[in-house]
């Protein structure tokens, strides 16, 4: 009997009844071999079944072959962690525990995750603690200066010196997962497109994926390079602001002023193509809402340019600026390893050497023809996730410039047939903050009977913890910009 | 050195003329109120366009169309659903009200902002806002923060975000109050000085939005706070923010 499923292409289906049901041991077997074999972990869910029983399914990627493999197992009440062998599972079985009480033995830090429905709020409870002379605790938020959503960070420190951070989330926690059981239906889109508001284009894109795939149609090539488009443009918005965050947080005023408002004039073009500048309502299930007419393509392209131009000036400063990079420089490293064994993903990743960029490994859509060039460092520093980001800015826009001067002629959306009963559907995108990852399940009526989202935040948060080690207490609002994640999209 | 005044010099003086200048100007697909052009057109008994809302913001009532701005995400799925194509979103962007009900359209628009005595002593020249989130998607913090931007530059009107809420004037809340934020909102709020302002930014603030009935959210902040200023939109549009918190100072529509 085979360990995994056949591989399933993206975005890819497959009959639940087709998924192998092997033992606990047997899937802990399956990751080590997988990851042994080069392939990622795409997460771990507590699943229910038709009979309402927890299941667990655990999501592989092989990046090579641009496949997704999956296998289920049936835990029981218990059963021995996967987190001690495979850290980046902890807050997937944390998730495990929280929904179902299924109690993976072993695991080193069984809190809550979500607080759903829970008596207890997030930032309660037990938190890490370090013992010693001098050692301290700093606790920062759930309300921060600035604004910002809402999280607890819980520092301990000795002097300035960071030993430990422990990031409390959940305060954000809205139902999404829970409410879209029993969907598709009319607020399924709008939950996709607020599951992480400055994502909007990258969650609609994974969802209306998992629904194509279900359906068994294709994405029209135009809607599918309109999709892309507004993609490339929502990364370049957020890592322009982002940029320009970093730099104000070093107290380097110009390029933060200037990019304050090239990040509007960024969402200004998307606002171009569907009139609203995060992106709501372009993209359904079946292609896109919106058409980019020859005359708004022209329109969009010298825009575009202009502030591309103006970005590159304005970005470019802070290489220009040896105190500024004196800042950025050595901040925050996260050593290669970590991010590997903590599945890191994203500009996160690819800051420190990983070579994760879904656009490249499960290419969907316009970019299975054309993509732009895979960026990586080597530093895992605030500076390497910021020249990670600033080649990402040009390597979209050239993108995005190709794909303006060659749209494909035809329809942008294709009506959706009824979805498959009783069976799995995976969709991706990878958003600015790195690979997002939807899983739906579908009961025999085509209803969505799970429904699970993987925000490229829930996999980055503990990076940042990890980046905190032995740094000053101060540098953590650099450090948190340089990665900028997202708390709704991790409370969904 | 020379470099960064160079880039300074190429960037230019963008901060808009509004209010006393044009507006900025939204995009031509800019999705405004929703409003029937000819409910004698409809069909008997029709209520499509109040099935298609995701929010429940479309009541059809004596053969007119109603919409709760206030619960209205600007999505145009009830334009989609009218089997007449009867539905236009018009490009108003002044939608703030200082009432709920007066979030109902049609209304006289803009909606006059009761300016109760109250508010305009505290706000009028100077208003320090505290900014939380309580499940907020991070659109209606997005385009909040852009106002502090030099293009909008919120400095110049006498209002900013400060970091302390013993600081602060009043709340500027987003989200639909999450149950996980709830005690940290109504902390937040206990730490402002009296007397205090609450602005509800976006769908879900005032009225839960998209996640209305939600046993994990509350349906806006009005349920546990005294709204000052609605702020309708799915996020609003800066301008429309800017226009809302223009009015309760004051400093225009008076």
């Amino acid at each position: 009997m085979n360990t995994v499923s056949a591989p399933l292409q993206h975005p890819g289906v497959i009959a639940i009844a087709d998924i192998p049901v092997v033992s606990v041991e047997k899937m802990r077997e399956t990751l080590a071999s997988e990851t042994e074999a080069g392939n990622r972990i795409g997460g771990l869910f507590g699943i229910l079944d038709e009979k309402e029983k927890p299941r667990l399914l655990l999501v592989m990627m092989a990046d090579r072959t641009g496949s997704f493999h999956v296998i289920l197992s049936d835990p029981g009440e218990a059963y021995p962690a996967f987190t001690p062998d495979f850290p980046q599972l902890h807050l997937f079985e944390r998730q495990l525990h929280e929904d179902f009480g299924i109690v993976p033995g072993g695991h080193p830090w069984l809190k809550p995750v979500r607080y759903t429905g829970s008596a207890d709020r997030p930032g309660g409870g037990n938190f890490y603690t370090v013992q010693g002379e001098e050692v301290h605790q700093v606790a920062v938020g759930p309300v921060h200066a600035g604004i910002i959503e809402p999280g607890h960070f819980r520092f301990n420190c000795r002097g300035e010196e960071v030993l430990h951070l422990e990031i409390a989330l959940g305060y954000q926690h809205r139902g999404i997962q829970g409410a879209l059981v029993g969907g598709p239906d009319k607020r399924t889109i709008h939950y996709m497109e607020t599951a992480a508001g400055d994502t909007t284009i990258g969650h609609s894109t994974a969802y209306a994926g998992v629904c194509e795939a279900l359906a068994g149609i294709e994405t029209p090539a135009r809607g599918a390079e309109i999709r892309a488009v507004a993609l490339e443009l929502e990364r370049m918005a957020n890592h322009t602001g982002d940029l320009g965050a970093l730099a104000g947080d070093v107290g380097y005023l110009p390029t933060s002023s200037f990019c304050g408002r090239l990040r509007g004039d960024v969402l200004n073009l998307t606002a171009l193509i569907c009139g609203n500048r995060f992106g709501r309502g372009l993209i359904l299930p079946g292609g896109v809402a919106w058409n980019i007419e020859e005359s708004r393509a022209d329109t969009l392209k010298t825009r575009l340019k202009t502030a591309g131009r103006e970005i590159a000036d304005a970005v470019g400063l802070i290489w220009r600026t040896p105190s500024v990079l004196a800042r950025f420089e050595g901040c925050g490293p996260v050593p290669r390893e970590t991010a590997e064994d903590l599945g890191l993903v994203g500009p996160a990743a690819r800051a420190s050497g990983l070579s994760g960029d879904t656009r490249h490994s499960h290419p969907a859509g316009a970019y299975k023809k054309d993509r732009p060039a895979l960026v990586t460092a080597e530093a895992g520093d605030v500076a390497a996730r910021a020249s990670v980001r600033r080649d990402e800015l040009v390597h979209s826009e050239e993108f995005i410039l190709r794909l303006l001067e060659n749209l494909s002629a035809g329809e942008i959306l294709r009506p959706v047939s009824p979805l498959k009963r009783n069976c799995l559907a995976i969709g991706a995108a990878e958003g600015w903050r790195g690979e997002i990852l939807h899983v739906a399940l579908t009961d025999n009526a085509g209803r969505f009977s799970n429904y699970r989202i993987v925000d490229p935040s829930f996999k980055n948060w503990t990076g940042l913890a990890m980046a905190l080690r032995k740094q000053e207490i101060s540098d953590f609002p650099l450090c948190n910009k340089s990665f900028n994640l997202s708390y709704c999209g991790h409370d969904l | 050195m020379l470099r960064s005044l160079l880039v300074r010099m190429k960037q230019g003086y963008r901060t808009f003329s509004y209010p006393h200048g044009p507006a900025p100007e939204l995009p031509d697909r800019y999705r405004g109120v929703p409003s029937c052009a000819d409910p004698g057109q409809c069909p008997p008994a029709c209520r499509l366009c109040e099935q298609a809302c995701p929010t429940h913001a479309i009541r059809i009532a004596d053969g007119a169309f109603n919409v709760d701005l206030g619960a209205c995400l600007f999505c145009a799925a009830c334009a989609g659903a009218c089997p007449k194509n009867l539905i236009r979103q018009d490009r108003e962007y002044r939608l703030s009200a200082s009432c709920r009900e007066d979030l109902w359209s049609p209304r006289p628009r803009p909606a006059a902002v009761v300016l109760n005595r109250r508010v305009y002593h505290v706000a009028r020249r100077s208003l320090r806002l505290r900014q939380v989130s309580a499940g907020g998607c991070n659109a209606c913090e997005a385009d909040t923060n852009v106002l502090s931007t030099l293009a909008w530059d919120l400095g110049r009107f006498g209002i900013q975000f400060v970091a302390s809420p013993r600081h602060a004037d009043g709340l500027l809340v987003t989200g639909p109050v999450t149950e996980n934020m709830k005690e940290a909102l109504l902390e937040t709020w206990n730490a402002v000085p009296g007397p205090r302002l609450v602005i509800a930014v976006g769908a879900c603030a005032v009225s839960g939005g998209v996640f209305s009935g939600h046993r994990e959210t509350a349906g806006g902040v009005s349920e546990m706070l005294p709204v000052d200023l609605y702020i309708p939109g799915c996020p609003p549009h800066p301008l429309t923010i800017l226009d809302g918190l223009l009015r309760l100072t004051g400093r225009i529509g008076k």
